[in-house]
């Protein structure tokens, strides 16, 4: 049982751990030794807190204490390595621990922050890495905590992340925030990266629980985040619209026994309507930032329609087709396309639908995926055809590795009632 | 989880007197860092209780009661909405607000619809539904 200090310990790093790595990247220009630094100085809070309570700026005596650290070690080099001088870099490292906190300004903070997210989502990690080191160093989660959150041992999560900053140093990734001509195709790889986190998530691609809304929150905040660091990215406020939209039906999508609620199930009482209302907000700012709108934006003008409809019935289904035809020619998406198909039965009818879900069924990016036969099951029982659209969710649910999605699909095979 | 923050009112923001550059600036500061760091969801200042009123029940009977409205410390002046990890979380970030001069601010965390559990009748969420279809038309 953590007493109070520990939980408030626990606080303060959750606050200051992503400013604190990122302040240290800057002076050491090591994400790996910047990152040790910041854990001894937790270490020390730790063993010193209980004692001292906790100091007036926690978030300033644990950089003084990294920093001091980070002296007493390379001091110690030149203790134990009598036979060489410290180099060049370390020294101007020494000198720059040693200064006094200059780069406490506000905007500094911010631009190391911004510097961080950008180091820990570069293109030269996998997808895999990106995620499980910025959850790390940007969501303050520890080793345990992403581990369960991507139902992978901790010893997996742990390599990934020490593999990462390994890669991160041997290609001399530079801790800075991109000029223009690369920040396009960067912020997109951070874009990614949250939608990433929330995706699993919203959506659990495998698992007994359908939703993990904590993952949700995490990606949330790192949006959130970003969309206040770089305010006049459009498609930075157009994710952070389309996760503030899709988190609003979090807790509407699951019903009393853990099973998920499709769209047209859902109790639109139990929405959560501060994050609608933020969600179209982020949306109004992308629409004034962009003249077309982006791929996240655009699905979260999708998200928006259904946010405003009082119910299925009363939605303004073609709007949402004219949106993914957008969306389609931008991304060229066969899960677009699919999407595209069950806007396309709602507002003019299951046959015009199925001759799309039909047209996809040859796509081989579809072939093992659970929702090509899930819609096609659903149009077709719109249409009558119920033995058809059993045999679809059948198909569905043995494609899918969600125990709880599953359930639902076999639910639906058996609703069919043939 | 979600918190509200309640600043209380003083005789300054009773009279309707805006707070100085200098506090005004502070508060920026610390309304950035609040945004800057994914937490705050929404806040607003309140106008003075002059502007406002009370309702009274009584039965059926129902007084109204205009403002201002005396003990300028119990009224709230304004509030804000953050989305926090843990209440410790949400005690540092408070910790961390500009107010001096002995105020209390009050954190109080923010009923999840679930919270409500079996009173919250299939019932009463329909007519919560429909009250909210009725506010988003008006």
């Amino acid at each position: 049982m953590p007493t109070a200090t520990h939980r408030a310990i626990d606080a303060v790093w959750r606050i200051e751990s992503a400013r604190l790595i990122a302040g240290l990247t800057r002076i050491v220009r090591d994400v790996a030794v910047a990152e040790d630094l910041a854990q001894d100085a937790l270490v020390a809070a730790l063993e010193q807190w209980p004692e001292s309570g906790i100091p007036e700026r926690p978030g300033a005596w644990l950089m003084a204490t990294a920093k001091r650290r980070g002296i007493d070690a390379l001091r110690r080099r030149v203790v134990l390595e009598r036979k060489r001088e410290l180099i060049g870099h370390e020294l101007e490292i020494l000198q720059q621990l040693d200064q006094p906190d200059l780069a406490a300004r506000v905007n500094d903070v911010q631009d190391d922050v911004l510097g961080l997210i950008f180091m820990t989502c570069h293109p030269v990690l996998s997808r895999e890495a990106r995620v499980a080191l910025t959850l790390r160093l940007l969501g303050g989660l520890s080793t345990p905590e992403i581990a369960r959150a991507f139902l992978i041992s901790e010893g997996t999560v742990a390599q990934r992340i020490v593999r990462a900053k390994r890669t991160l140093g041997e290609a001399r990734v530079p801790f800075e925030v991109p000029g223009r001509d690369e920040l396009d195709e960067r912020l997109s790889a951070v874009l990614e990266v949250i939608y990433l986190v929330f995706n699993e998530g919203y959506a659990a691609t495998a698992g007994e629980h359908w939703i993990r809304p904590a993952l949700c929150s995490d990606a949330l905040r790192l949006a959130r985040i970003l969309a206040a660091l770089v305010p006049r990215e459009p498609e930075v406020h157009g994710l952070l619209a389309l996760m503030e939209l899709q988190a609003s039906r979090l807790r509407a999508r699951v019903g009393p026994h853990g099973e998920p609620l499709l769209l047209a199930d859902q109790d639109r009482a139990r929405w959560d309507h501060l994050l609608v209302q933020r969600g179209l907000a982020a949306l109004r700012r992308a629409e004034e930032l962009s003249g077309a709108l982006g791929p996240y934006a655009l699905q979260a003008a999708i998200a928006a329609c259904h946010a405003q409809a009082r119910s299925v019935k009363e939605t303004d289904w073609p709007r949402i087709v004219a949106l993914y035809d957008g969306l389609a020619a931008l991304t060229g998406s066969p899960v677009v396309e699919l999407n595209r198909a069950v806007a396309v039965t709602m507002a003019f009818g299951p046959q015009a639908g199925l001759e799309l879900v039909d047209s996809l069924a040859e796509d081989s990016a579809l072939r093992a995926y659970h929702l090509l036969p899930s819609v096609r099951g659903d149009v077709l029982g719109r249409l009558g055809r119920l033995a058809e659209a059993r045999e679809e969710f059948e198909r569905a649910a043995d494609l899918c590795d969600n125990q709880r999605e599953r359930e639902l699909l076999l639910s639906r095979a058996v609703a069919c009632g043939v | 989880m979600r918190f509200m923050v309640l600043v209380p009112g003083s005789p300054e923001s009773e009279a309707g007197e805006m707070p100085s550059t200098e506090v005004l600036g502070a508060m920026t500061k610390y309304n950035e860092e609040l945004v800057k760091s994914g937490v705050m969801l929404a806040g607003e200042g309140l106008h003075p209780t002059a502007r406002g009123a009370k309702v009274r029940f009584n039965g059926s009977e129902r007084t109204v009661i205009d403002g201002p409205f005396t003990e300028a410390k119990e009224l709230v002046a304004g509030y804000w909405v953050w989305e926090c990890a843990s209440r410790e979380e949400a005690i540092e970030w408070l910790k961390r607000a500009p107010f001096g001069g002995g105020v209390e601010i009050e954190l109080r965390e923010i009923f999840d619809a679930d919270d409500f559990g079996e009173q919250l009748t299939p019932e009463l969420r329909e007519a919560n539904e429909r009250l909210r279809e009725q506010a988003a038309e008006n």
